[in-house]
Order: C-alpha cells, then sequence, then structure tokens
C-alpha cells in the first residue's frame, strides 16, 4: 500500500529541501503501521499529516532557491562588456549607429513636443479661440473665411450670446508699435486687446494683476520689454508712449510668453479703449457691418463646447445685420465661427469653415521619420549580432550544457544589448546636449532638453528599453535557439536561409534611406522651382519704411525731398500695402461681359508716383500711370494679368470698370489704361491674385519704397536714410525691412523642412552604410580562407572584390528598385499641396540610384579589397 | 542567555530523547510520548520542537541507514547535548527545589 500521491507530491513540492528527508521517512513509516491497524483512515491521516507541515518553518523560502540570483546579473553585465571591449570595432559600429539613431529620435522628439505644447502655456488654451467669418462664392460654392471682424461683432457676441463666453476681446492686429520712453524708442510687437486677455491668457503677472488693463491710460509690459527700457529700476508707474502720441502708464509686468504661443512674440498689452483713443476712424464702424477691420477672441464658459457655440452662432449675420443690408449678402450665405485656440498652429488650414490639417502634416511627416532613422540603427544591431552568431554559438552551447535555460540565455543577450543601448543613449544626450543651440537655430525654436522633468526621464528609460528590446529581442531569440549538441560538434552550420532575414533589413534601410533622399532631392528642387518663379518686379535694394504714424503725415514732403537729396536713393514711391502681402481685398465691381453670379473679389493696392519706376514693374499693354495726366487719379485704374484672366477680357486696354455698393448702385467708372505682369506678392506657391491698382498721388499712404542707388554700399545707404527719418521724426522708430528678405522669407518653413530633411537622409545613409560596413568585414573575415585558396588558384584581386561585393550590390538594387515607385508616389502626393510645383523628374531617381549604388560600393570596397590583397599565405598558415 | 528558553513541550520531547538515548528519532518519539501522556500527539509538533532545540543547540543529529518501511527515506536520529543535558538539570532542580518548599499540609 503506498500513502497517498496527491499529498506526498503537495509535500514534496512546498516543504524545505534540508526537512524532507526526516519528515517524509516518519510520515511513511506512519503511515505503514496505520495500515496495518486501520487501513482505511491512514490515507486520510497521512494527508492530515501533510498539512499540518504546510507552515513558514517547512516552506521552502520564497524567493527561489538560487540564492546567488545578484551575482548572476552581475556577470550578464560583466560578459555583455567585456564583449563590448574584445569587439571593439563592431561595438563601435553598434553603439556609433545606435547614438545617431537616437539622437535623431531625441531631437525629434524634442522638436514634436514643442509642437504639440504650442500655446499649451495658456492654462485655458482649451477654451480660447478666434472669431473668423465665412462666406461662400455663389459661382463656385468655395467657403472662404478670415479672421478679419466687423466692428459690430464684438458687441452682438456680447449682448445676444452673452451667456456661452467668459471673455469676448476685441483686438488690434498683433503687430509692431513705437515704444518710447524718454529718449529710448525701440520697436516691439505689442496688442491692443479688452482688459480680459490678461486672465484669458493667464499670464503670469509679476508686478500688477489681471485688473491692470482696466485703466484706459495703462499698459503691461513684458519682463524682458521692462528690463530693456527701465533696467533694474521699479517700471510701475512709469510713463510710455506708443506710436508717438498714445501716453499710458505702465501698470504691471508679465513673465515672457514662451516662443512656442500665438503670442510669443507680444512684448506688450495696452487697452483697446487707448488704441481708439487716437483712431477715431474705428470708433465710426460701430455700426458698419461691411468693413472687416478688428479682431475678435473669445472664451467660452466652462462648461459650453465649441460646436455648442458655432451652432448657436450659425445664424448670427442674418439675425443681427440690418435687414436691407442682410439681403445685400445673402447669396454669399456669411457665417461666423469660432476657430478653436488648439488649432491656430498645427491645424492652420481653414477649409470650409473648418481647421483642416497644416503644421500637423510636417509634425507626423517628422515623427515617422524619426521612427525610421531609429530602426534602421536597431537594424544594425541585429545584422551585426546575428551574423556573429557563430562566433559566439560555442559560448551558447557550454552554457546550456553547463545548465542554461533559455531564458537565462534571453536574459543575458538582452542584458548585452541593454549595455550596448544605455552607452548610446548617453553618447546621444551629450551629443544632443552640444548640437541642441545649431538645432534650435535651424528649426528656429527654444528647446531645451528637460533634464529636471521626471517626465522626461521616465521617457528616457522607456526608450531605453524599447531600443534594447527592438534591438536585442531577435538576436537573443536567435541565438538561444541553439542546439548544443550540433554547436558543440562544430558541425553548426548557419544554412543557407539564415542569411536570409539578415538580407531583408538590408534591403529594408536601404529602402528607407533612399526614399528620404529622393524626398529631399524632390523638397529642394520645389524650393528652387518656386524661387526661380519670375516675381514681376525688382526686388533687390528696394526698402519698405512704415509710415504710418501720423506724425509722419506732415513732414512726408520734407523726407521726400531730403531723401533725393542724399544721393543715396535712386527712387522712392509709397503704397497703401507692402509688396510681400495683400492687406485689402474687395468685392462688387460690373465690367462688359462679366457673369452675374461671380463674386468679383479683387486684391487692392493704392499706389503713388513713380511706383511703376521703383519696384520695377512691367507693362505688358497700355501705359503706366503718369503724374502729367490729372484724370489718372480718379478715372484710371491698372490691372494685373491674372485679373485680366479672371475677368475673362480679351483686348482689357480702354475698357470701363465700375464700382457698385452693395445695392447694386453705381459707385464711379473708371478706364482700364494698362495692364501689368504678375508680381508675386503672398505665397510664392500660389497663383497671384487679381489685383487692382489705384493711382492716388495725393492721398497719404503707409508704405514709403525707396530703391537705393544701386552705386551706393546698402550700409551706407540705410544710414543716411535713417538719420534723415530719426531727423524729422524723432518720435517715430525707423521701422523698415529689406523686400527681398521679406520675401525670402516666405520659403522659411520649405527651407528648414529641406534642411532637417537632407540632415536626416544623409544620417540615415551613413547609419546604413555603417552596418554595411561591419558586415562586410565580417563577411570579409568568414571568407578568408576561401580567398586565400582561390588567390593561391590565381584569382585575381578584380574578381575576388567583385566575388565579395555582389551580394551587397544586389540587395542595394532591389532596395532602389522597391524605393523609386513608392518615393514617386509619396512626393507627387507631396507636391499637390502647392499650386505651383515642379515635376518629379526621372534624373532624381537615376542620381539617387547612382549614388546609393556608389556608396554602398565604396563602402563595402574598402574590407573586399583589403581582404583579396591579403597574403594567402597568412590566412592559409594558421588552422 | 535570554533565547535559551526550553517550552513545556520542547522540554518533554527533550527528556524523551535523553530517555531514548540514541534511539530517538521522529515516530519513536512520538510513540514514547504517546504511551506516557496518554494523548494522541501530532508529529509535525514534535518535528517543530526539535527542529528548534537543534537551532538552539539542545540536540544534535545524525541520519541513519535507509529502511525499507519508510519508502527510502534514512532516519533522522537525536541525542541531547551537553548544553541540553544542562539545561535539563536546571529544569529538575528547579522544579525538584519549588517541589521541596511546599508545606506538608492537606490540600482540600
Amino acid at each position: 500500500m503506498q500513502p497517498p500521491k496527491r499529498a506526498l507530491q503537495f509535500l514534496r513540492w512546498f516543504c524545505r529541501e534540508d526537512c524532507i528527508e526526516e519528515i517524509e521517512g516518519d510520515l511513511n513509516e506512519m503511515f505503514r503501521k496505520n495500515c496495518q491497524t486501520s487501513p482505511r483512515t491512514a490515507g486520510w491521516k497521512f494527508t492530515w499529516r501533510v498539512l499540518r507541515y504546510f507552515r513558514p518553518e517547512f516552506m521552502k523560502p520564497f524567493n527561489n532557491y538560487q540564492s546567488n540570483a545578484l551575482g548572476m546579473y552581475k556577470s550578464y553585465f560583466s560578459i555583455g562588456w567585456r564583449n563590448v571591449i574584445r569587439n571593439r570595432g563592431y561595438s563601435l559600429i553598434n553603439a556609433g549607429g545606435l547614438a545617431i539613431g537616437m539622437m535623431v529620435a531625441i531631437f525629434i522628439g524634442l522638436w514634436v513636443y514643442d509642437e504639440l505644447s504650442f500655446n499649451k502655456y495658456h492654462r485655458n488654451y482649451e477654451s480660447i479661440g478666434q472669431v473668423w467669418s465665412f462666406h461662400s462664392d455663389p459661382a463656385t460654392s468655395i467657403v472662404d473665411g478670415d479672421k478679419s471682424m466687423q466692428y459690430p461683432v464684438g458687441a452682438t457676441l456680447r449682448n445676444n450670446y452673452g451667456q456661452y463666453f467668459k471673455h469676448v476681446l476685441m483686438a488690434w492686429w498683433p503687430g509692431n508699435h513705437t515704444v518710447a520712453v524718454d529718449d529710448k524708442v525701440m520697436l516691439k510687437n505689442g496688442l491692443f486687446v479688452e482688459p480680459g486677455a490678461l486672465e484669458m491668457l493667464s499670464l503670469n503677472m509679476i508686478r500688477g494683476s489681471y485688473k491692470s488693463l482696466d485703466e484706459p491710460h495703462s499698459v503691461v509690459l513684458s519682463r524682458s520689454t521692462a528690463e530693456v527700457f527701465f533696467g533694474d529700476e521699479d517700471p510701475i508707474n512709469k510713463t510710455v508712449r506708443l506710436n508717438g502720441r498714445m501716453d499710458a502708464v505702465v501698470t504691471g509686468v508679465y513673465e515672457d510668453i514662451p516662443r512656442n504661443s500665438n503670442f510669443g512674440e507680444t512684448q506688450f498689452f495696452a487697452p483697446w479703449d487707448l488704441w481708439l483713443s487716437v483712431n477715431e476712424w474705428a470708433r465710426r464702424q460701430e455700426a458698419d457691418w461691411d468693413n472687416h477691420p478688428i479682431n475678435i477672441y473669445v472664451q467660452l464658459q466652462p462648461n459650453v463646447s465649441m460646436e455648442e457655440v458655432n451652432a448657436a452662432m450659425k445664424e448670427l449675420y442674418r439675425k443681427n445685420m440690418p435687414a436691407d443690408f442682410y439681403k445685400t449678402q445673402e447669396r454669399f450665405d456669411p457665417f461666423v465661427q469660432i476657430i478653436p485656440m488648439s488649432t491656430w498652429h498645427l491645424y492652420g488650414n481653414v477649409e470650409n469653415g473648418k481647421p483642416a490639417g497644416g503644421r500637423i502634416t510636417y509634425v507626423w511627416l517628422f515623427a515617422v521619420v524619426g521612427v525610421f532613422v531609429l530602426v534602421l540603427a536597431c537594424i544594425n544591431f541585429v545584422n551585426l549580432s546575428t551574423a556573429r552568431s557563430e562566433k559566439r554559438s560555442k559560448e551558447v552551447g557550454v552554457r546550456k550544457v553547463v545548465g542554461s535555460r533559455k531564458g537565462q540565455l534571453i536574459a543575458q543577450f538582452l542584458t548585452e544589448s541593454l549595455v550596448v543601448v544605455v552607452v548610446s543613449f548617453l553618447f546621444a544626450m551629450i551629443m544632443v546636449g552640444s548640437l541642441l543651440p545649431w538645432f534650435n537655430r535651424l528649426t528656429d525654436k527654444d528647446t531645451t532638453l528637460p533634464l529636471f522633468n521626471p517626465v522626461f526621464w521616465a521617457m528616457s528609460l522607456a526608450f531605453i528599453v524599447l531600443t534594447a528590446m527592438l534591438a536585442g529581442v531577435y538576436p537573443a531569440f536567435y541565438l538561444s535557439s541553439f542546439q548544443p549538441v550540433k554547436v558543440l560538434k562544430g558541425v553548426f552550420r548557419s544554412g543557407h536561409f539564415a542569411a536570409l532575414p539578415r538580407k531583408v533589413l538590408v534591403v529594408v534601410q536601404f529602402t528607407t534611406s533612399v526614399i528620404l533622399i529622393i524626398g529631399t532631392i524632390v523638397v529642394y528642387q520645389q524650393i528652387q522651382f518656386a524661387r526661380n518663379r519670375p516675381v514681376g518686379y525688382q526686388r533687390s535694394s528696394l526698402i519698405t519704411v512704415h509710415v504710418s504714424d501720423p506724425a509722419f503725415q506732415n513732414k512726408l514732403d520734407v523726407i521726400r525731398n531730403e531723401l533725393r537729396g542724399s544721393g543715396v536713393v535712386a527712387a522712392l514711391t509709397a503704397s497703401s500695402g507692402p509688396l510681400t502681402a495683400i492687406w485689402n481685398t474687395t468685392n462688387g465691381y460690373e465690367w462688359k461681359g462679366k457673369d452675374p453670379n461671380m463674386d468679383a473679389s479683387f486684391a487692392i493696392c493704392n499706389i503713388t508716383t513713380d511706383f511703376g519706376e521703383t519696384v520695377g514693374w512691367e507693362i505688358v499693354a497700355g501705359r503706366d500711370f503718369s503724374k502729367e495726366i490729372s484724370t489718372d487719379s480718379t478715372e484710371a485704374i491698372i490691372l494685373n494679368e491674372a485679373a485680366v484672366e479672371y475677368m475673362g477680357l480679351k483686348d482689357p486696354v480702354g475698357q470701363e470698370f465700375t464700382d457698385v455698393n452693395e445695392f447694386g448702385q453705381k459707385k464711379w467708372t473708371r478706364t482700364i489704361i494698362g495692364v501689368v505682369k504678375n508680381m508675386v506678392m503672398e505665397s510664392p506657391y500660389e497663383p497671384v491674385r487679381q489685383t487692382l491698382y489705384f493711382y492716388n498721388p495725393k492721398v497719404f499712404l503707409g508704405l514709403m519704397h525707396i530703391r537705393i542707388d544701386p552705386n551706393a554700399s546698402a550700409a551706407d545707404a540705410l544710414t543716411k536714410i535713417k538719420s534723415v527719418f530719426n531727423k524729422n521724426v524723432p518720435m517715430a522708430g525707423f521701422d523698415y525691412t529689406f523686400v527681398d528678405e521679406e520675401y525670402a522669407r516666405k520659403f522659411a518653413q520649405e527651407e528648414r523642412i529641406g534642411v532637417l530633411a537632407g540632415i536626416f537622409s544623409s544620417l540615415a545613409i551613413f547609419i546604413c552604410c555603417l552596418g554595411l560596413f561591419g558586415l562586410a568585414s565580417y563577411v570579409a573575415e568568414q571568407r578568408t580562407k576561401e580567398i586565400g585558396i582561390r588567390k593561391v588558384m590565381g584569382a585575381s584581386v578584380a574578381k575576388l572584390w567583385q566575388l565579395l561585393s555582389k551580394d551587397f550590390m544586389i540587395l542595394v538594387i532591389i532596395a532602389c528598385l522597391v524605393a523609386c515607385p513608392l518615393g514617386y508616389y509619396l512626393m507627387t502626393t507631396w507636391l499637390l499641396d502647392y499650386d505651383y510645383r515642379t515635376e518629379v523628374s526621372l534624373w532624381v531617381f537615376v542620381l539617387t540610384v547612382i549614388g546609393a549604388v556608389l556608396v554602398t560600393l565604396l563602402t563595402v570596397s574598402f574590407h573586399a579589397i583589403r581582404a583579396a590583397l591579403a597574403n594567402p599565405v597568412k590566412s592559409l598558415r594558421s588552422e | 542567555m535570554a533565547q535559551q528558553i526550553l517550552g513545556e513541550f520542547e522540554e518533554l520531547v527533550l527528556l524523551m530523547v535523553a530517555a531514548m538515548h540514541d534511539e530517538a528519532y521522529g515516530v519513536s518519539i512520538l510513540e514514547g510520548l504517546e504511551k506516557e501522556l496518554k494523548k494522541p500527539l501530532n508529529i509535525s509538533a514534535i518535528h517543530v520542537a526539535l527542529k528548534r532545540m537543534e537551532d538552539k543547540g539542545f540536540v544534535k543529529s545524525r541520519f541513519g541507514g535507509i529502511t525499507e518501511d519508510r519508502g527510502g527515506r534514512r532516519k533522522k536520529f537525536y541525542t541531547v547535548t551537553a548544553l541540553g543535558k544542562r539545561m535539563l538539570d536546571g529544569q529538575y532542580a528547579l522544579r525538584s527545589g519549588l517541589y521541596k518548599r511546599i508545606p506538608k499540609i492537606s490540600f482540600s
């Protein structure tokens, strides 16, 4: 008779080793005795007794029975480290590639984080929005919108929709204003806005409070601005003069708003009433539903959603516009919508009244690129470790024979990859730290490494573990799956297919890099294409000076004469809008043959004498305005080519052009006297807008354009011009821009993307080549004997070189074949965003493929040729 | 020494080990005690006591040979150490000393 099996199993499972002998023996003996006396209950008694032993004294220790687990982990690390040190070359390739990959990933991570946290500095950012007005074109039913609002909308929102809003703030456009304290005059970006702005934007007030703007003659400065003007003095209650005619008292100072906010450049906030006090015309707009001069910011009540308000305001115009006026507007179906602050930056393109894409595309694009570059670096690691597995197969065999479990081996190899990853991470951090200022300049950002942020470290840790896993999992499983018998007998050969995953990974690497390179070239081509676009005027050595300050009004003649006499000015003129933007659009014109449904909206520019001569526009038909012909200012108009096309005129010169008011009554009629070549004033990627030029020699226009004499040096000319302005109007700052610089700024975003893409794709191809270099050296080492024998048999160096390079070349060519169509597809899709775009031409692909093949050949050849040149005696002698 | 405490049950087991001299192992101690005390005991209690006393140094153990009726497990024999013996002597002296001081009167 045997004691119950289950009970015995249980006892053996929990009982500690040093007691089991005695206990099991005694229990067995008692069981025998019981069997003789009462066999029926013996089993139960045995079980009961076993259960009585289930107490801590007899149990196995809980922390498993490996008392030297710590030693084991220590050994993992020391073996890992020794492996790193012993194979210096490979380790360097591994760690270097990984470090570069990680650096790229960290940089991109910082950039993406900065982009995603845009505007989040403002605590209420989810409930803040800006009111836009929209209308649809009856002919095309395309909905178009703008943030410029009619003055009465502010009061309407406040009175009729007040329950939805915590703040409704009318504001002027953010822009540069002259700020003067005593004789210090500077241009500072500022916002004239109603007092709630400080609270709405949750500014961090160092001095003063959120009520600081309540008094009309007050101003609140950013800390840096206060320091510039007042140094260490207390700025509070000091007087500041804005734009030379608004006196205000400093009532508060706020901590500078970080750059990644739409208000990041705003250096002061001043009350809306202060602005109104010197802009009398604006007050007269209080009932004008036609003109759109101002901005309106809102903050919603806490429990109100944007959709709710937008739905409620859909009928705002119909209900609140004067009925007869609304009738004239009805066919445009005007409506207002709030565009939430959370979309201002990343979803800046507003389509059909809704935010739709924008920068977010680039954020995604770069995030994907970052992940890819990191994956490329991980692939290097995987390839080198598996390729070198034969070297370590003996170690694995011995470890298994001695008793390592598979799990332990996996842990060991993962630890090794962790060691390499940690080292690379340290390198990457050092590189990021030292290259950050350069990166910030490149991307025009203010990012810092958040070294004291626990979240950052937690993410870094996760990042390290993830990379270690990504890079180490496949080698770990591959290496630990060797069968010890085979490995130790020496018949282990990583068969024909063992190299297949490796080859696939190399193809993936090169495909990615080739796509990145194609992308970079196409981005550069597109920029170059837009740069070479004829702009229709001469933009070099042309400066624009802002003279909108009323202080200029009576001095302009004097300034003009002095400038002309200074000897450095070739020509000068003035206009209502700049050459690099359109400030004014209007609609409602009539001409012969006009489609009655047409919206007839035009960009408008008022110009004075010598405009054509100064900016160098080209008249393609008719004539320029002339100061000799007095009727030019009242009866003449010049169009650009886009306008002629838009209006569908065959022979425009001499035709009549009529302005009608909203009720269809004629306001004036002018004759088209000339047509100018299109001038690119807005985005160089978009078609030129139809533009009307009016001749206004007598009217005061806010922008003066000065062409510097080509024989004078720019610096010298600028000093002289500046002195003329400062002498005549000392209270206003000399606010000027070079037109060519302003124009170049339109390329800034694409250029930045081009530079970043260029850097990232060079790094990607570098990482790939690093991996290939490692693989090539390994293959050469593997085949040393073979090469030696071939050489002895009479193979030439060229043949051997071909033998060693061929395999890699095939992989790269396959990669190119995959990458070209993919790259073509991706880049044509990207280009669709641009109206004025280049074609993706064949030579891009040819060039990229040739480049990739050449680079690979160079990388691989180093080792191939070295192996081929080696003396066969040396390689064959040792066995 | 503070930890050199001998519990009541431990004292009984120790006495049994001493009395059986070199023939004391789990089952024999259990049977001896059951016979003396005239009540059933659990073997695990004996083992706990033995283990604790071995840790305290009152008993020492050795393994005997393999016997068939123990399922191939060896017996673990216990003997009293000098320290154990001193402890028993002390307990005995304490008890008999106290006993002798009981006045010779009748207890109702």
